[in-house]
């Protein structure tokens, strides 16, 4: 087909250009379907393709050679191209335009030769669009910028920054703990009641104060109120009485231990029992705070009677109690549930006898709390709260001396002693004094188990109370229901002073300002007061503190406030303030220690009374 | 009951208190013991006197804080006794 085509334009030229227009159209049906060919067409040959105007030339005439010069000008521009000049305000050929001609007249513009020509455009027109997104939401905030407030957020900052240091130290063991807490708290935190939990602190403060305005005037004479008159008695002071605790649930138990916490002065721990042996029933151990009279802070019941009760010294928070059954128990204040944090058993060397009295010592070697304990079968137990359990261990075995009754058989029995009371002493770690049933006290040591240091022949009746003098190392004092107080110097066996108080005496405690001062209270109600520094053979006070069917059973002086509590056994404690004379100090030289001078006082009255014995003793 | 339930019911039946209320963060009064009116009205007032003195405290020192506050008028005293969220308002006629 294409050699025919090529040949064409040389004869009929106008059929050229139809056949040319149908060679094109073939050649486009052609080329339409060789494409579907085409490739194989492509891939066999490479034969050049002849357009079909080109022109022929024979081989000499292609061999001809034709120079051609090329310059920058166009050959193919117009020469005498025209163009409209601005400037001469016609058409002129640019030949024209790019020689300088000669300055013309200046045509002058003005509105009748000056024409203004304007155009516009065509403006399309406006449309609007608009556009409302929805407008964000929006909140008031409005805060003040006080120095507190910026305080509050460093410090919350700070707290922030300290648990992420300690989530970072411990990983997951810690979170798992927290993620069983967490749930812990969301079901408790569900009723509206327990929302007040967190009023609890509030409450608290309010019902103090709500007690404080009550008894307004009696915390105004607790604080401030010293009795005038006291000036214009001789050496005699009174007991002003304050308040008055008494709860409901102890009502018909009797006081049997008083105890005021060493470290929170206002607080003191009761307990309640029965010192009737017939009538034996439950018994509460309360703890009361001088602030709020109206309701004790903490209140534990047990089922026997507590019949002693100590708090340690260090911990405050550990309150050791005795029981009428020969339980031990041990209250951890800090977890305020009813039941005892530890307590002893049948099963662990339980008294068999009610425990009159226990007492903390130092914690032992191994850092473990250790108390003591007396009880009315004879034993003297230590007992040692190792790895949560009560482990005891039997110091002493109390023997009746020298009545020793032999059975038939040979064997000799020895009766055992009752220990009714005992106190160590405040320096010597190991020396302590036991008081007795049968009205004797005995000084023993912790290491000898089985022999006494010393026997007092007291009483004649059981030992209510044996107490250690807080300054002098060498006095104590001892108190029993055959009416008497004796006063005694522990290398002498003979009392230093014996005082009668017509009636059963239920406790002596020395006061922890002075030496020589002591009460005494007794079962008709009467509250004694002696200050052996003013006067060695009558008290300075005698005064009835409860109604006379109350037999007052305990008395207790508290350690910075001139106050003392008394118990009685209808379940009452009676604050009562002691007046000025009671409490007066003896005036030592200055700058000489005030404390070793009722010491010195007393050794001063010891030699007294010695010098009056020996004299006795020689006529 | 509740300790806290407990001591509110006593501080409610101790001798002099007319009485008591809970308020939460906002003046919002929670829980009270007298009329509606007077609810409100202490509430709101006292409301406001409360976050003034705490102001007033934590401003002199901000380690500072308000633990108690106590307005005696002729008639009555009104204690009130803030907490973190809350606040219990208590009036008392001492001496009756």
């Amino acid at each position: 087909m294409l050699p025919a085509s090529a040949k064409a334009p040389h004869k009929q030229p106008h059929k050229q250009s139809i056949s040319i227009g149908r060679g094109t159209r073939k050649r486009d049906e052609d080329s339409g379907t060789e494409v579907g060919e085409g490739t194989d067409e492509w891939a066999q040959s490479k034969a050049t393709v002849r357009p079909p105007d080109q022109l022929e030339l024979t081989d000499a005439e292609l061999k001809e050679e034709f120079t051609r010069i090329l310059t920058a000008n166009n050959p193919h521009a117009p020469q005498n191209i025209v163009r409209y000049s601005f400037k001469a305000g016609e058409k002129v050929t640019e030949e024209e335009l790019m020689t300088p001609k000669q300055p013309k007249e200046r045509k002058l513009t003005n509105q009748f030769n000056f024409s203004e020509r304007a155009s516009q455009t065509y403006n399309n027109p406006v449309r609007d669009r608009e556009c409302q997104t929805e407008p964000p939401p929006r909140t008031n905030f409005s805060a003040t910028a006080n120095q507190w407030e910026i305080y509050d957020a460093y410090v919350e900052e700070l707290e922030k920054q300290e648990k992420t240091k300690e989530k970072e130290k411990a990983k997951t063991p810690v979170a798992k703990k927290s993620g069983k807490m967490a749930i812990r708290k969301l079901t408790s935190m569900e009723s509206q009641t327990d929302d007040l939990i967190k009023l609890s602190q509030a409450t608290k403060i309010m019902e103090r104060m709500v007690n404080q305005n009550t008894y307004d005037d009696i915390a105004q004479d607790f604080k401030y109120y010293d009795d005038a008159a006291d000036e214009y008695r001789d050496q005699v002071g009174t007991l002003l009485p304050l308040w008055k605790f008494q709860n409901d649930k102890a009502k018909r138990l009797s006081v049997t231990a008083l105890c005021w916490n060493p470290k929170y002065r206002d607080l003191f721990a009761v307990g309640y029992g029965s010192y009737d042996f017939m009538k034996q029933s439950r018994g509460m151990l309360l703890l009361y705070s001088l602030k709020n009279p109206s309701f004790p802070e903490y209140m534990f019941g047990s089922n026997s009677g507590v019949m002693c009760l100590d708090i340690h010294v260090d911990h405050p928070y550990l309150v050791a109690v005795g029981h009428y059954d020969g339980n031990v128990a041990i209250y951890n204040l800090k977890k305020p549930h009813s039941q005892p944090s530890f307590c002893s058993s049948a099963k662990s060397g339980k008294h068999s006898d009610p425990v009159w009295q226990v007492k903390w010592q130092k914690d032992d070697m191994d850092q473990n709390l250790n108390f003591f304990s007396v009880s009315s079968d004879g034993r003297i137990v230590s007992w040692t709260l190792v790895k949560r359990k009560l482990v005891h261990v039997d110091v002493i075995k109390l023997k009746v001396e020298g009545s020793t009754t032999e059975v038939p058989e040979g064997l000799q029995l020895h009766p055992v002693g009752c220990g009714t009371a005992f106190d160590f002493h405040k320096e010597i770690d190991y020396m302590f004094l036991v008081g007795t049933e049968e009205g004797k006290i005995y000084k023993c040591s912790k290491s000898y188990s089985s022999q006494f240091l010393d026997t007092y022949d007291a009483h004649n009746t059981s030992v209510d109370t044996v107490s250690w003098n807080p300054y002098h190392t060498k006095v104590f004092m001892s108190c029993s229901s055959d009416w008497t107080v004796k006063i005694w110097d522990h290398t002498i066996k003979t009392p230093m002073f014996i005082y009668d108080l017509n009636s059963a005496v239920g406790d002596v405690a020395w006061a922890p300002y002075s030496s020589t001062v002591f009460a005494a209270v007794t079962t008709d109600g009467k509250a004694h007061i002696f200050d052996l520094a003013i006067n060695k053979y009558e008290a300075i006070c005698n005064q009835p503190v409860a109604a006379k069917k109350n037999r007052l059973t305990h008395v207790q002086f508290n350690l910075i406030h001139p106050i003392i509590i008394v118990g009685d056994d209808r379940g009452h404690i009676i604050s009562l303030k002691l007046s000025p004379n009671l409490r007066k100090m003896p005036k030592e030289k200055k700058g000489q220690e005030v404390q070793k001078g009722p010491a010195v006082e007393i050794a001063k009255l010891d030699k007294l009374l010695n010098l009056v014995r020996e004299v006795k003793i020689k006529t | 009951m509740t300790p806290v339930e407990e001591t509110l019911k006593r501080i409610q039946s101790h001798k002099g208190v007319i009485g008591t209320m809970v308020v939460n963060a906002e003046g919002i009064p929670i829980r009270t013991t007298l009329d509606n009116s007077t609810t409100v009205q202490y509430a709101g007032l006292l409301h406001h006197l409360t976050m003034k003195a705490k102001s007033t405290v934590r401003d002199i020192d901000p380690q500072n804080d308000l633990t108690f506050l106590r307005i005696r008028s002729k008639k009555h005293e009104i204690m009130v006794a803030p907490d973190k969220e809350y606040l219990l308002i208590v009036i008392q006629n001492p001496c009756e």
